[in-house]
């Protein structure tokens, strides 16, 4: 179910990919081939025997270097017109005024995802199977690359520059999704999944992602982690949609009990994961930006709690 | 310590080699330690910091004081034996290049221990690389060793293209210069061409960094992707630097072996010219998934796959050469023909990349680690191999060992098919590059345990080749002068070859000296076809050759300059309007009337020194250093003006592209004032002045094409 090879395509977009990779590696092993075959057979045939005279001094030959400049020329002529149709094929063209489904942003070292009506998500992306979404891809802070093998092809996210692809899949699934431009300390865990799934559990999903969170009722721990997410200013750098925390430096943790992955895939959503990020992040990802919230236990294990109802 | 004043090409070619092995085990131990932290996922043997560090300066050693010095070791070593001459053209400054390239590997590697390291790859993209995301001094150490390392590959390729125009022994035309030396030669003059603009680059960088610029700072509004379009103008023919002199080694080894010419010796040479002219037509190639326009990416597809083509002719025409002969497996020869096939496979798997959309899939994943190892490691190191064991003799006067040649040989061809060719799969599982570690996905665990097997495979093969440089140097077989039966000039002198080389150089009548010389019943100038135009360079170019170089000195100083002028040209829509409220025309003019006039009185010292009976260029000198302080003198006020009304370098785009663009101008301003203060203490001799002045008029030239650019462009 969990993937991320790009052998097993799901989108009309990666299987034309698919589909010129195969046939330019068909063409090229048969070069390979041909290339390996006459060294080979020369090496057999040719070998040097005891007491050989000089072989017969040939120079070169007019035809035959004509021949094997020419014929390789015409065969990267039918290339260049076989990728620039695929071009097409993948990256279709969208109409000037057609606004993006979704914007991705790039940042050291989490993506984040903001739809149209609202909502965002940190490190799962849930699309409807079989729609085609536009998507456009940018960088809060340095050059990243957003790439899910299996649906879509790369695409750099720069500051400054607005990247579009078309994000689409055939089937339902979890689709592994990386970072592929190195970006800094902690490139390797710049991951993230999409979720694919039929349109009516995707409009749910992205109806309650764009809804505030729960108010904790008053008294419980999960009130008093609430107050400390304030106190420690957490929500300096974090939103939680319907509280005071609007900071956006940080992932959005409006609906984070409800995410796959804890910091873009380095764990699972797990409590014990999400409470070493409360008292010890750097432990959780060494190199990260958030601070150290320099929270107590006691502290500690109530903000858990909270973030705990925030499904 | 008279070594380290020994200017013979022989001992400096020996030397380059030596610090080449050297920076190589420490290459090598990174990519081992590489390979450990990746053989399972999730391991912790490195840090994430250390390991982003250790793939940095594996990428960089490789590449900067590895694969390009010894192949300038060998250039240096073998070019002025195969061409018949005592030794290069400028002694003095084959000794320069290699303490250059020695300072700056010594550089490199002290701010690695020191903890000052680069950790954003060779390839460095800003904004990564600028102070606010890499704040250590890792990232300036780098630029600063790759400017001495790119100035040293500079002084040695005018030194070599000098040496092949003007050295070459009666009868050596260049339609007769050993393959190799042509290598060497188009290798030399693209060095010239590219490094400055690595050097642009760095320069760019440094300023961002530790002035505050704005050149590649996309916050303040700089340009980030100008960084990898320059980049990768330089990079690129970087790549076919790294390649040439190895398709020149094929072309020495494969005949000598196969007792056969090289087939299609015009086509060879012809192709690697072509390869020359369309590499700085490729580098948007590295940007594909760059979001760009679809018809720029296009052409460059297009460039892409244009330049497999005389790539991939090569392999056909030693293929043919092999074909008919009579061929010995000697190791070197193993290489060799280890060399075609495995450079097939990354030269294959490159043109797959020119297709835009595979390349949208794979470029940046561990495929595109696998294809730069096929080229650089199957391709220029495998013929590098074979080079040693077909040159030691010639250099040692010993033979390497066969034996261990061949566990050495098999070693490594195993060990590095393992390591490399499993990263292809690796890639196509979606394994990005430049991870320190990844999760436990079908398939990535146990291939990259794959890859860290061969890895520890190949290590055991190099350490065998280590063993037998060492054995061999003390036990080896004698060579004698000519062990292969080879047919080059390199192998009519000892081995190894005297302080000046030939006592006796035999004369040169085809591109197979010694052939001739062995079959007198069927020499090649009869039996070959003898070249069209052969008439023309028959002799050695008469020009003077320090002209020469410094002609190429300066043409390397122009594409530096222009590149700076580009960025100013670049960012000049945004900074018109602040460059028209702040620059003075008057200042400007007053400028332009220094260096006209200075220029002036340097064409008129050069004019004196050069008549036969001419008097003393002095008081010229004198008039010119003067005006070029007065030059200066201005730029300061001005420079102090414009700092008053809060122009600076770290304010405005503006600021940023002019202060650099006439601050490193000036520089060179300064630069000519001591050169020509130098020579005013001394006795001078004329082809001094004409030196002088020759730089002078180039930096005055420069400096009217800033008036134009900078000052008339935006008042008219």
């Amino acid at each position: 179910m969990f993937s991320a090879s790009l052998l097993n395509p799901e989108s009309p977009q990666t299987l034309a990919i698919w589909a010129l990779l195969t046939h330019v590696g068909i063409l090229l092993l048969g070069a390979f081939l041909m290339v390996a075959g006459l060294v080979v057979f020369s090496l057999i045939r040719y070998r040097a025997r005891q007491a050989a005279p000089e072989p017969q001094q040939r120079f070169g030959s007019m035809p035959l270097e004509a021949l094997w400049t020419i014929v390789p020329l015409v065969v990267v002529a039918v290339l260049f017109v076989t990728t620039v149709r695929t071009m097409a094929a993948v990256d279709a063209p969208r109409q000037p005024d057609r606004t993006p489904d979704l914007v991705v942003t790039g940042h050291q070292w989490w993506w984040e995802a903001r739809y149209s009506n609202g909502a965002v998500t940190a490190g799962e992306i849930h699309i409807p199977v079989g729609q085609k979404l536009l998507v456009q891809i940018e960088s809060a802070d340095v050059i990243h690359d957003f790439w899910v093998p299996q649906l879509a092809r790369k695409m750099d996210a720069v500051p400054g520059f607005s990247g579009y692809i078309w994000l689409e899949a055939d089937a339902r699934g979890v689709y592994q999704g990386t970072c592929a431009e190195f970006c800094g300390a902690q490139h390797a865990w710049m991951r993230f999944v999409v979720v694919a799934e039929p349109d009516a559990s995707f409009s749910a999903w992205l109806q309650h992602q764009s809804e505030s969170a729960p108010i904790p009722t008053a008294g419980g721990t999960e009130a008093d982690g609430a107050r400390l997410f304030q106190q420690r200013k957490c929500g300096d750098c974090h939103v939680i949609l319907g509280t005071a925390a609007g900071g956006r430096s940080g992932p959005d943790l409006t609906h984070v009990a409800s995410r796959l992955f804890l910091g873009s895939g380095i764990s699972a959503n797990v409590p014990a994961i999400l409470a070493q990020w409360i008292s010890d992040p750097q432990a959780a990802k060494p190199g990260n930006h958030m601070p150290d919230p320099a929270v107590t236990n006691p502290e500690a294990r109530a903000i858990l709690a909270y973030l705990e109802t925030l499904e | 310590m008279s070594w380290v004043s020994r200017t013979d090409h022989k001992h400096i070619g020996g030397m380059y080699m030596l610090s080449a092995l050297l920076f190589a085990m420490a290459g090598g131990v990174e990519a081992m330690a590489m390979r450990a932290q990746l053989a399972q996922p999730n391991l912790k043997l490195l840090t994430p910091q250390l390991y982003n560090q250790i793939f940095t300066m594996h990428g960089t050693t490789m590449i900067f004081l590895v694969v390009v010095p010894v192949l300038i070791g060998f250039g240096i070593y073998l070019v002025p034996l195969m061409i018949g001459a005592n030794n290069l053209a400028f002694p003095r400054l084959t000794a320069l290049g290699f303490w250059l390239q020695t300072s700056g590997g010594v550089l490199l590697y002290a701010g690695f221990a020191t903890g000052a390291a680069p950790d954003a790859g060779w390839f460095s993209y800003p904004p990564l690389t600028e102070k606010s995301f890499s704040p250590g001094a890792g990232l300036d150490v780098w630029a600063v060793a790759l400017l001495l390392l790119a100035s040293s590959s500079v002084v040695s390729a005018i030194n070599l293209v000098v040496t092949i125009a003007t050295l070459r022994t009666p009868g050596m035309t260049m339609q007769r210069l050993p393959l190799f030396v042509w290598m060497m030669l188009i290798d030399s003059l693209m060095i010239v061409f590219s490094q400055p603009v690595l050097a642009a680059s760095l320069v760019m960088l440094l300023g961002d960094r530790l002035l505050h610029a704005i050149f590649f700072d996309a916050s303040r509004g700089g340009a980030p992707l100008l960084w990898q379009h320059y980049f990768w103008i330089f990079g690129h023919p970087e790549v076919y630097i790294m390649i040439l002199p190895a398709f020149g080694m094929i072309s020495e080894v494969i005949p000598v072996f196969s007792r056969k010419p090289i087939f299609g010796y015009p086509l060879v040479a012809a192709s690697s010219v072509a390869i020359a002219f369309l590499s700085y037509g490729v580098w948007a190639h590295h940007m594909f998934a760059v979001p760009l326009g679809r018809n720029f990416l296009a052409v460059f597809a297009a460039s892409s796959m244009l330049i497999a083509v005389p790539t991939g002719v090569k392999i056909f025409n030693w293929t043919a050469t092999m074909w008919g002969g009579s061929i010995r497996f000697t190791t070197s020869m193993l290489f060799a023909v280890a060399f075609l096939l495995e450079f097939t496979i990354g030269g294959l798997s490159g043109v797959a990349f020119a297709a835009i959309p595979i390349d949208w899939q794979l470029t940046d994943s561990y495929f595109v680690v696998a294809h730069i190892h096929y080229v650089l490691f199957g391709g220029t190191i495998f013929a590098i191999f074979a080079a040693i064991y077909y040159w030691f003799p010639k250099m040692t006067g010993h033979l390497l060992n066969e034996t261990m040649g061949r566990w050495h040989f098999w070693l490594v061809v195993i060990g590095f098919n393992a390591t490399f060719f499993v990263q292809h799969l690796l890639g196509l599982l979606g394994m990005p590059r430049r991870v320190y570690t990844y999760p436990d996905l079908p398939g990535l665990g146990s291939l990259n345990l794959t890859s860290t097997l061969g890895a520890g495979v190949l290590t055991f093969g190099i350490l065998v080749f280590c063993c037998n440089l060492l054995v061999s140097l003390q036990f080896g077989g004698t060579a004698g002068d000519n062990p292969w039966n080879a047919w080059t000039l390199e192998w009519a002198t000892t081995s190894p070859p005297a302080h000046k080389n030939f006592d006796y150089v035999p004369p040169v009548r085809s591109r197979r000296p010694l052939w001739d010389l062995s079959h007198p019943e069927s020499p090649d100038w009869l039996a070959a076809p003898q070249p069209l135009g052969g008439r023309r360079m028959t002799r050695p170019m008469t020009q003077d050759p320090a002209k020469l170089g410094m002609a190429l000195f300066l043409t390397s100083e122009s594409v530096f300059f222009l590149m700076l002028i580009l960025a100013f040209i670049i960012f000049r829509g945004v900074s018109l309007r602040e460059a028209a409220e702040t620059l003075s025309l008057p200042w400007a003019s007053f400028c332009t009337a220094c260096s006209l006039g200075s220029g002036f009185a340097m064409w008129q010292a050069d004019r004196v020194a050069s008549r036969p009976a001419g008097g003393s260029p002095r008081l010229s000198l004198m008039g010119a250093m003067l005006l070029g302080a007065l030059f200066l003198l201005g730029q300061e006020s001005e420079y102090l003006r414009l700092a008053n009304r809060g122009v600076t370098i770290g304010q405005s785009l503006f600021g940023t592209t002019f202060f650099t663009l006439t601050g490193i101008h000036g520089l060179h301003v300064l630069i000519g004032i001591l050169w020509v203060g130098l020579m005013l203490s001394t006795p001078m001799p004329d082809v001094a002045v004409s030196m002088v002045a020759a730089f002078w008029l180039f930096i005055s030239g420069v400096w009217i094409v800033i008036f134009s650019v900078v000052f008339l462009w935006t008042f008219l």
